[in-house]
């Protein structure tokens, strides 16, 4: 079956309800779709927590939140897109404020701000320590008002139909009853998220399994920047929850296992007892993460059963102010920990976060196939570069989104319908699915789970917080071995209705094929920058490095990379310095 | 925003519910109770006017009435009728304060102290009653 | 502590079954497992086919609730160790349509909730180059509480008059309509009442009270509702007694 729209996004979170009001209201006689595989509040951004950052203060400026996020990349965002980034957030974020979000506020009324890692001003925007939440649930309300946006809820993507490198429409599957069905548009956006899920520890919940990444560049659209992994240094052992930010620009320690607050041997300023900005616990997560490992081979960490951890020391902060600023962290101790950060120590070990990596886009969203873009996670812009800052991610789905949506809009307004090549194309990925739903002929015989978690350790253990030639080299090998068993797994489930084992096997064929691009990305640049550290190239490569790498898939499947230049504006690239 | 249905309606499994689900939970019987209590409210209300209907007509209905009232069934059932009222009282009084938030001075008055004051009033009142009747 | 504990899940798939059955499995006893760890441990290991829905784990993206022992639950936030020694009955949210095993149909929200336009709505449009809007703390905080609903579904699976009227908007779309009246930014209140005065909106409520107790977030849908009786019955009474009003 075919149904036609003008635009159909791919993601129904933050980043793509935004694009989806974006367009709405650019182009109310756009017919758009929002096809998500989750309900759009199921979707991940629901479990932001911190903040959003946007310069509001008297005593800040654009120029500083430039500097900071440009610093806290090490060099490698470009700054054209930051400039430009830093620009709109203030706007996208009051926007926000109109459409309900309930932002925390000062006695006055106006939207209060609070300090956040590698930020040198109080610039983050937050709705207590549920921003995510608060965000999404508010633009998935507000999306309800217009008559154009028709959703397609627990509808998962399957192929981004491209002919003659000018997109076409998607191919698509309905969860509850297994219908498969071409949506043909003239422009389609990406907002599905990142890839946390390829490794074993994340914070991300299940459903991030790097779909719209693997879709981009099975669609020809290169991959950019995906060695760059983000560990947050917070998360809870064994569960991966996130503790946030928050609760270290509230004033909270990190402390070894002799209670000493050990960032201070690593070049990040001199404990004091408040918070002071870009400094210590408050300096950035890549530089977080990399002293844990550090405490950890100096056997200075504790030893949990999920591997070692350090301590989280809230408990100078007392339960007044723990209950007003960070009540969830609270909750999350409290329930899934049995710990009350008021009272004790709260163990945690860094955990991937965020995928710096993503889509190739320019500012406006655009990939190089022509009617396809990307926003938020799944895309990269860039400007994280090789670290993300803090409460950036929330301002950038919201103008990322919002210009990709607008541009999407403007190109679908004077784009032609599908092509004869496309639909046919269209219709040879239905004949796949309906193979997989009824079940090969042998049926394999590797478990899904068992290929899966076996991915996820290879990564873990070749692309993790430090990287080796050797380790990636290995890795490569392996996922190349997985991506021939993929082949083999078994199907048990032939069912039409929600057949989730199908699902399963979808996500873990897009896994391998994001996990490889992490791994060859990673191999190939031979340099420490931000959250890619190498063990056998220690230093910053500015001569070689200063480049975005592009990878993309070749005709026989295999992998390969290109680079790109940095654009440079007005900050030269220097050291980044923390602390001091 | 419209949303394309699940479109599982004629497949998908309609449970129904049994005839004795609020014996399932104390929680739903005890709200079964008092819905019920409101029988009992009725029934005194009915009761309360007898009484004022049988006074205006004079000593002889009064007598006639009090005589019915002592019959230990109509006794008995106002013993029950007594206790649902008061169920209904209490829940009612626990209801307060989630209906209707009280502010003073910009801050929300905790529900309890809503709840006490009511009780406060309650006994106070009760308390002019038998005083009344007594004296 | 034992060392497994007896999952009992409920299955059923449309194309097979006539009604859902009970599937027991064993899956490993640990004292931080919840009851979707051992769901997920039985898709994981020991069959392939059972379907649910889950995805953050942390009690805030709503997908994971499920009847545990007869009562909704978040199944990320149950710890098997708390249900010991077990079976645990495992089932699909009480008064929705099941679609498959553990997966309910909670379509029927969806559809509910655009009609109490849970939205800001503004006489005026401010533009955004007038920068935000100002609202105190205490302003914030008079309708916070409604605005922490995760749409979880909780609610619904504990509301009787929703299991026998299936037509009653129920407690999380009112709670949403007045998380929105309470806001001092919204103009909307007017818009909602018609929605909410109809006879399937407030009015369906016999305060049970048990949506409240399910709420895993603390919202008090049945304190919300219970507020906007009070507000709606002043609104009727006031269209009949002011000048030219009437209803």
């Amino acid at each position: 079956m075919t149904t036609a729209h003008d635009v159909v996004l791919v993601g129904g979170g933050g980043a793509g309800l935004r694009a989806a009001i974006a367009i709405a209201e650019a182009r109310p006689e756009l017919d758009v779709a929002v096809v998500s595989k989750v309900y759009p509040m199921r979707s991940h951004t629901v479990s932001a927590e911190g903040g959003a950052a946007g310069v509001i203060g008297a005593d800040d400026s654009l120029d500083e939140h430039i500097y900071d996020t440009i610093s806290g990349s090490d060099w490698l965002a470009d700054q054209d897109a930051v400039e430009m980034f830093v620009e709109e957030a203030p706007r996208e974020l009051i926007r926000l404020e109109h459409w309900g979000c309930p932002w925390s506020r000062e006695p006055d009324g106006r939207v209060a701000v609070r300090p956040f890692g590698g930020m040198k001003k109080q610039r983050t925007w937050f709705a207590a320590d549920k921003t995510g939440f608060h965000m999404l649930h508010t633009l998935f309300q507000t999306s309800l008002k217009y008559g154009t946006i028709h959703r397609y809820d627990e509808w998962f993507v399957t192929k981004l139909v491209v002919d003659d490198g000018v997109i076409q429409g998607v191919v698509a599957i309905e969860l509850s009853t297994g219908r498969i069905e071409t949506m043909t548009a003239k422009a389609v956006i990406l907002a599905t998220g990142g890839c946390g899920r390829v490794f074993p520890f994340t914070t991300n919940a299940a459903i991030k399994t790097g779909d719209g990444m693997s879709l981009a560049y099975r669609a020809g659209a290169p991959l950019k920047d995906m060695e760059f992994v983000q560990y947050h240094p917070t998360g809870l052992p064994f569960t991966g929850i996130l503790i946030t930010e928050a609760a270290r620009a509230e004033g909270g320690w990190l402390l070894n296992k002799d209670g000493y607050r050990y960032l201070q041997d690593y070049d990040l300023g001199k404990p004091e007892p408040t918070p002071v900005l870009r400094s210590m616990e408050l300096g950035p997560r890549d530089r977080l993460s990399q002293a844990f490992v550090h405490e950890v081979e100096e056997g200075r960490a504790i030893d949990t059963p999920y591997g070692p951890a350090v301590h989280l020391d809230l408990r100078h902060l007392g339960a007044k102010v723990i209950d007003a600023k960070i009540p969830f962290v609270r909750e999350l101790c409290l329930k899934y920990q049995n710990v009350d950060p008021a009272a004790e120590l709260v163990q945690v070990r860094p955990v991937v976060h965020y995928m710096m990596g993503g889509v190739h886009t320019d500012i406006h969203g655009a990939t190089p196939v022509k009617g396809l873009y990307a926003a938020g996670e799944v895309a990269c812009v860039s400007i994280n570069g090789a670290n993300r800052l803090g409460s950036n991610s929330l301002p950038e789905l919201l103008v990322f989104g919002a210009r990709a949506g607008r541009a999407a809009a403007e190109y679908a307004a004077g784009a032609s319908g599908p092509t004869r090549a496309g639909l046919r194309q269209a219709d040879d990925e239905h004949r796949r699915i309906w193979r997989e739903l009824r079940g090969r002929e042998p049926n394999g015989n590797e478990r899904i789970a068992d290929l899966r978690e076996q991915m996820q350790h290879t990564m873990e253990g070749g692309a993790g917080i430090y990287r080796t030639g050797d380790s990636l080299t290995k890795a490569v090998d392996t996922l190349h071995e997985f991506q021939g068993r993929r082949d083999q797994a078994r199907i048990e489930d032939h069912s039409h209705t929600f057949n989730t084992e199908l699902l399963t096997f979808l996500e873990l064929s897009a896994m391998l094929d994001v996990a490889e691009t992490i791994v060859y990305s990673a191999l190939r640049r031979e340099e420490s920058r931000g959250a890619h550290q190498r063990t056998d190239y220690s230093a910053r490569d500015n001569d070689r490095f200063l480049a975005h790498s592009l990878a993309h898939r070749a005709s026989d499947g295999s992998c390969q990379i290109r680079y790109l230049p940095v654009t440079i504006t007005r900050w030269p690239v220097g050291e980044r310095v923390y602390g001091r | 925003m419209t949303g394309t249905g699940t479109g599982t309606g004629q497949r998908a499994y309609r449970p129904r519910m049994s005839l004795w689900w609020w014996a399932r939970k104390r929680s739903y019987t005890l709200f079964i109770l008092r819905e019920l209590s409101s029988v009992f409210v009725a029934w005194f209300v009915l009761f309360t006017l007898l009484t004022v209907w049988s006074v205006a007509r004079g000593e002889e209905r009064y007598e006639q009435f009090l005589d019915f009232a002592s019959n230990p069934l109509v006794v008995a059932l106002n013993v029950l009728a007594l206790a649902f009222l008061l169920f209904h009282t209490v829940t009612w009084f626990n209801l307060t304060p989630k209906a209707m938030p009280v502010k003073v001075r910009g801050r929300r008055v905790p529900s309890t102290v809503v709840i006490a004051a009511q009780w406060l009033g309650f006994v106070v009142v009760s308390a002019f009653v038998v005083w009344l009747v007594v004296s | 502590m034992a060392d497994s504990i007896t999952l009992r899940v409920t299955r059923y798939q449309p194309e097979v079954d006539d009604e859902p059955r009970a599937q027991d499995f064993d899956v490993p006893l640990r004292e931080n497992w919840v009851v979707l760890d051992g769901l997920n441990y039985i898709k994981d290991r020991l069959d392939g086919t059972l379907s649910y829905r889950w995805s953050c784990r942390m009690g805030i993206c709503g997908s994971c609730g499920m009847m545990v022992d007869g009562e909704p639950a978040l199944t990320c936030a149950t710890f098997l160790v708390d249900h010991a020694p077990g079976p645990i009955r495992v089932e699909p949210l009480a008064n929705f349509p099941v679609v498959r095993d553990l997966v309910v149909d909670i379509g029927d929200f969806l559809e509910k909730l655009p009609r109490v336009s849970p939205w800001i709505v503004r006489d005026d449009d401010i533009p955004v180059d007038e920068g935000e809007s100002l609202q105190t703390p205490e302003e914030l905080a008079d309708y916070k509480q409604y605005s922490m609903c995760i749409n979880c579904m909780l609610c619904y699976s504990a509301c009787p008059v929703y299991g026998l009227d299936p037509d009653f908007i129920g407690p999380a779309a009112i709670a949403l309509a007045q998380r929105y009246n309470l806001d001092s930014r919204d103009d909307g209140a007017a818009k909602r009442l018609d929605v909410l005065i109809h006879p399937d909106g407030v009015w369906g409520c016999t305060f049970v009270g048990e949506c409240t107790t399910a709420c895993p977030k603390d919202v008090d849908p049945a304190g919300a509702i219970q507020r906007y009786k009070l507000t709606a019955a002043m609104e009727t009474i006031k269209s009949y007694v002011s000048p030219g009003g009437g209803p």
